[in-house]
């Protein structure tokens, strides 16, 4: 009938597929590691070592998590539209024009929580503006947004060369960065969170950053599920039709919904730049933007879901670089290719074992009313 | 001798927590024409799928000709002489009838032996049941009813000798049906098994032998046609006595409130789909439009929505215009007491993946009463989806449900409470039952006639004949595009059917 598969309790939807399709991925990435002639074992141990053994690797393991959690948002609210934004990696890129220009004006005469709030805006003001272009030709031109999107990322790399190499250098300098920031740029650790669970954040970025993705994710929770332009969002996303129906503009939906993920996309910038760096680099995003699509797959597009999975690519991030580093047979490589097995099962073949699972409740449900006719008999 | 042509014994299967068919035993007489009624979701189709190898049976035997058979797939089911005419064709537009007919059947890998000796297969096959169609004509430039002839000359081609027909009459005229029902008495005559699967009651009586009655994945009942009745029928189907006519008094028809003049629809491709169509609904009548599927009658229906633009004519609202040509906005009309229920709940009256109470707010969402500013309120959404379901008996009444889970006749009253509770002065609404169980149409029917007695002004689209007939205080028929009549209700079927086959339609056009 039209509906293959019957509803699952949530815990079993949110909490045990998703738990047993990273399990299958962890198996199969064990077997890649004995295929090399590595003790997986010892590798997981790494990888759990590297991402939680100390105060110091849970401060790394949450600084990749605040860039993840921002760029999964960014996915995610488009998503919700029905528009598969895959230049988070640009728009990101880009954002860091607004955080550098904020720290670059201010940094040597005001404190840091006059310039971050400034630096805020600026990012996502830049990331909007490099996801806007995209949306504007979708909804007038009609050109397909993961064309685009994906273009504007090339561009947005050759701009960032440019203004790198020759706008914002300073002069004399032979690195394509902007100068290191005053203390006015540079955002405050996190340390005193981690202190609380007796944690010694040693060198880790993690810093407040963090505090803002979190809100962020609050954020768009309210967006999406609690005002009126989220509701539009979700009907355009599941049935344009429905949404031409309810007399809801595609197009003005489009822009504001690619704005807004462009925005979130964007804000990602202030963690590496203001929080690690304090200066902008080449390159700075890393490939954050893309992982933010796995992200939001993984999260199901729900800001309770893109925490966790944020966090967990955090700890494939910090403890792989870690299995990279105690075990020289082990590349960075196979790191890669362990996430990819991670976005494979968890995002690619999420439903792999639901119908298993679905036929084991089906029969749990049916014995259960089994119970309940024969007491009422 | 063994005069069964096929037995189902025990079959049972189950989607997930879905229990589609439970415990079906069925047997149908060779040569007979069976039919299997039930109302939507009642498990017919699943059945018919099992027979025919797209499922498989989680528990049960199928028996052909007396002997048990495995039926894995499509091919299997043709192998043992099971063939079937879907509800929506199964067609290559641009092949050619003869191509249609061999296609997956070619015999070998070079075409042109293949052709030659398909195309004298398919002439026997025209003389020998009287299925005339021209071998070389293109489908698309075939009317529906042809094309229908094609899909059982494809199963005959495979040498069939069990038809399974699922709705057949969904997408034809009167006329084009009554043509059918021949040709199956024909296939009949010539030893053919025929099941056919339908929710009209009417075809059943007609020109079956005997009739199955699923409800609920069960199968309640088998009974002789001729010994039977459509009111016990109608009973087993949804398991309690229905009315199935509707009562109505004498319309009171005030002042005009929709009035549409010259208006004229294209499609994306220029193809004019709505010509220079003129017509008024006053407060408290109901105006129908008839017509077979396909004849502009959604596209009207759109276009007055302001969903589809249309290329010229005006429609007045009230009194006052509405920007059909330009960009009318159908969040505008709504507060201009316009409402519409479409005629695809599933891709457009509702989304699907909402919770039942997000669904009751689609289009009004920018109600003072839903928002707070930027917010939803989400306490008035709930309680005024939680009066709206037990007002229109929605069930399960749970309005935290998606809404994919409801029923089709649940899901339709979703759109109709709705659009109906939202005191509109004009209704438009297409195929309101279609898909929708019959206990469902009756409570729908009710509403409709009560819209009418506010004094809202109700235009009616729907293919169901009977229940235009039922309803409406004015026909209008349509045929490609224009309306070719206008009628009243006591028309005779006959007389509307050759309008809507666009017969009599062209003579009045002419004087």
């Amino acid at each position: 009938m039209s509906t293959p598969y019957a509803k699952l309790p949530g815990w079993v939807e949110y909490g045990l597929i998703p738990l047993i399709n990273l399990a299958v991925a962890f198996l199969v990435a064990g077997l890649v590691v004995l295929l090399v002639g590595e003790n997986p074992l010892e590798a997981a141990y790494h990888l759990i070592n590297g991402a939680f053994g100390r105060g110091e690797y849970i401060g790394f393991t949450l600084y990749y998590a605040t860039t993840f959690i921002f760029t999964g948002l960014a996915v995610a609210v488009a998503f919700h539209a029905g528009l598969f934004n895959i230049g988070g990696e640009g728009q990101a890129y880009v954002g860091g024009i607004g955080v550098a220009l904020a720290c670059l004006w201010l940094d040597q005469t005001m404190p840091w929580y006059v310039v971050f709030p400034l630096a805020i805006v600026g990012s996502a003001f830049f990331g909007a503006l490099w996801a806007f272009l995209p949306g504007w030709l979708q909804a007038k031109r009609g050109s397909h947004i993961v064309i685009t999107t994906i273009m504007f990322n090339f561009i947005a790399s050759s701009l960032m060369v440019y203004l790198l190499t020759r706008v914002l250098k300073p002069l004399g300098s032979m690195a394509p960065q902007t100068r290191t920031f005053a203390e006015g740029g540079q955002l405050p650790k996190l340390d005193w969170l981690l202190s609380i669970f007796g944690l010694n954040i040693g060198t880790a970025p993690f810093n407040i950053s963090f505090l803002l993705a979190l809100a962020a994710a609050f954020a768009v929770w309210l967006l999406i599920w609690r005002t009126r332009l989220g509701y539009e969002m979700r009907t355009m996303g599941h049935s344009p039709s429905a949404a031409r129906y309810a007399g809801i503009s595609e197009s003005r939906i489009t822009v504001i919904a690619m704005m807004i993920s462009g925005g979130l996309a964007g804000m990602m910038a202030l963690n590496p730049i203001m929080g690690e760096q304090f200066r902008m680099q080449l390159d700075f995003v890393q490939g954050a933007g893309f992982v933010g699509i796995a992200v939001a797959l993984m999260g199901r597009s729900h800001p309770g879901g893109i925490i966790p999975a944020a966090i967990l690519f955090g700890v494939l991030y910090q403890g792989g670089a870690e299995i990279a580093f105690e075990m020289p047979s082990i590349s960075r490589d196979m790191i890669v290719i362990i996430q990819g097995l991670v976005i494979l099962f968890a995002g690619a073949l999420e439903n792999m074992f639901r119908p298993a699972i679905t036929r084991a409740f089906a029969a749990r449900g049916q014995r259960a009313a089994a119970v309940v006719q024969t007491k009422g008999a | 001798m063994n005069n069964i042509a096929i037995e189902l014994r025990g079959i049972d299967k189950s989607f997930g927590l879905v229990h589609a068919n439970r415990n079906i035993n069925l047997r149908v007489r060779k040569g007979t024409i069976h039919g299997i009624i039930g109302e939507n979701g009642a498990g017919k189709s699943t059945l018919m799928s099992i027979l025919y190898g797209f499922y498989q049976a989680d528990n049960g035997e199928i028996l052909v000709d007396g002997k048990p058979v495995s039926i894995r797939d499509p091919n299997a089911a043709i192998s043992v002489g099971i063939g079937m005419v879907h509800q929506h064709f199964m067609l290559v537009e641009n092949f050619t009838v003869l191509e249609n007919v061999m296609l997956g059947a070619e015999d070998s890998q070079i075409l042109n032996k293949g052709i030659a000796k398909a195309r004298q297969e398919l002439k026997r096959l025209e003389k020998e049941y009287a299925l005339e169609v021209n071998p070389d004509a293109l489908i698309e430039e075939l009317p529906v009813g042809l094309q229908q002839r094609v899909e059982i000359l494809k199963a005959l081609y495979r040498r069939a000798d069990i038809l399974i027909l699922d709705e057949p009459t969904g997408v034809l005229t009167p006329a084009e049906a009554d043509h059918l029902f021949r040709i199956l008495g024909q296939l009949k005559a010539q030893g053919k098994t025929i099941i056919l699967i339908t929710h009209k009651l009417r075809e059943i009586m007609a020109i079956t032998d005997e009739v199955s009655v699923m409800r609920r994945g069960e199968m309640v009942a088998t009974r002789t046609t001729r010994e039977t009745s459509v009111e016990e029928l109608a009973e087993l189907m949804v398991g309690r006595r229905v009315l199935l006519r509707v009562e109505k008094g004498e319309s009171n028809p005030g002042d005009v409130k929709l009035a549409v003049q010259g208006l004229t629809v294209k499609d994306s491709r220029g193809v004019t789909m709505v010509d220079t169509v003129s017509f008024e609904v006053r407060a408290g009548e109901i105006v129908g439009i008839a017509g077979v599927a396909g004849n502009g009658q959604s596209e009207l229906l759109e276009a007055i929505a302001g969903i589809r633009r249309a290329a010229s004519g005006t429609v007045l609202l009230n009194g006052k215009p509405v920007d059909v040509t330009g960009n009318a906005d159908p969040a505008e009309l709504r507060d201009r007491g316009l409402a519409h229920v479409p005629e695809d709940r599933h891709h457009v009256g509702l989304v699907l993946k909402f919770e039942e109470c997000e669904n009751a707010i689609l289009g009004y969402h920018h109600d003072r009463r839903f928002a707070n500013g930027m917010f939803l309120n989400i306490d008035a959404i709930r309680k005024d989806a939680e009066e709206k379901i037990a007002k229109y008996d929605i069930r399960p009444p749970n309005a935290r449900l998606r809404t994919a889970n409801f029923s089709g006749g649940n899901q339709q009253k979703v759109v109709l409470a709705r659009e109906m509770e939202r005191d509109p002065d004009v209704l438009i609404i297409g195929q309101p039952t279609r898909g929708v169980d019959v206990g469902a149409i009756e409570f729908i029917h009710k509403r409709i006639i009560e819209m009418r007695d506010q004094g809202k002004a109700v235009l009616l689209v729907s293919v169901e004949l009977d229940e235009i007939r039922s309803l409406s205080d004015r026909i209008l028929v349509m045929f490609a595009g224009r309306v070719v009549g206008e009628r009243s209700p006591e028309a005779t079927e006959g007389e509307l059917g050759l309008l809507m086959a666009g017969v009599e339609g062209r003579k009045e056009a002419a004087e």
